[in-house]
């Protein structure tokens, strides 16, 4: 997929919002620098990648897993982040896990013809699901 | 596609505000990167988050916008120069220089180049007006 230039960059609208949570209030930020929070977020992320697939790779793995993320903070001295992140990643496993036994109950309920349509959808859904599938499969010890 | 990742209430109490999908197409042009698990995407973004928020309080400071109450590029370009952490976004966040400075330096590379080459000539009179 060509990604055109503006998708490789993070809203501002929300870069704004993250960076003035961290300031005290009424502080200022230039337009020059949010645009160049907004390019070393794009960076960050795709040095944080790269780090985590080194470490998918050492593990003989194709899929980035959380603990390969973990560890890639660590590798760019981040440190600080892991603390937080484990906590908030045990948050949204709850919600995921939450999301999924109700999507389960629903399917449930349907007859055998909004079975078979569902599942169809299910297919189409983008690989972000398969890959939820895949990570129970090689479900590791994260912490 | 699932964009971020909301608790009931959402707002500020957002787990994640940075949206998934957008988080997954920059991971994704990574050529490398085959596949990334749900986990991992989420990891990122909210590590992306904490990283913005980290170079912005850092930059401010130690920078000094902060004497007009603001938060400048020269405090996001000093911190990619002078912390560790943060020197893999020196290139992306340069030193700003002003254009008379620049354009002397280019002179100066310039006259050390023609000194070298013409070694048997004798030192160049040149008229080094105030540029």
């Amino acid at each position: 997929m060509a990604e055109r230039p503006e998708d490789l960059n993070l809203p501002n609208a929300v870069i704004t919002r993250i960076i003035k949570e961290a300031l005290p209030d009424g502080v200022n930020i230039s337009k020059e620098a949010r645009s160049a929070i907004s390019r070393a977020a794009s960076v960050f992320v795709l040095y944080a990648t790269s780090c985590a697939n080194n470490f998918a790779m050492k593990g003989k793995r194709k899929t980035l897993n959380a603990a390969d993320v973990l560890s890639a903070m660590e590798e760019m001295e981040f440190q600080r982040f892991l603390a937080p992140l484990k906590e908030s990643l045990e948050v949204y496993r709850r919600e995921q896990k939450g999301k999924k036994e109700a999507r389960k109950d629903k399917d449930k309920k349907a007859d055998s013809e909004e079975q078979d349509k569902s599942r169809e959808e299910d297919n189409d859904d983008d690989d972000e699901r398969m890959e939820e599938e895949e990570q129970n499969d090689e479900e590791e010890v994260d912490n | 596609a699932e964009m971020a990742a909301a608790r009931p209430g959402g707002g500020e109490n957002r787990l994640v505000s940075l949206p998934l999908s957008r988080i997954r197409v920059i991971m994704k042009s990574s050529p490398e990167v085959s596949s990334i698990n749900q986990d991992a995407l989420f990891l990122t973004a909210k590590a992306t988050e904490l990283f913005v928020q980290y170079l912005a309080a850092y930059s401010y400071k130690h920078g000094r916008g902060k004497e007009k109450n603001a938060l400048t590029y020269t405090d996001l370009s000093h911190t990619a120069e002078e912390c560790e952490t943060f020197q893999f976004l020196a290139d992306i966040l340069p030193k700003k220089i002003l254009a008379s400075k620049y354009l002397k330096m280019l002179e100066k590379e310039k006259r050390d180049g023609e000194v070298r080459e013409d070694d048997d000539e004798g030192e160049e009179e040149e008229d080094e007006g105030e540029a």
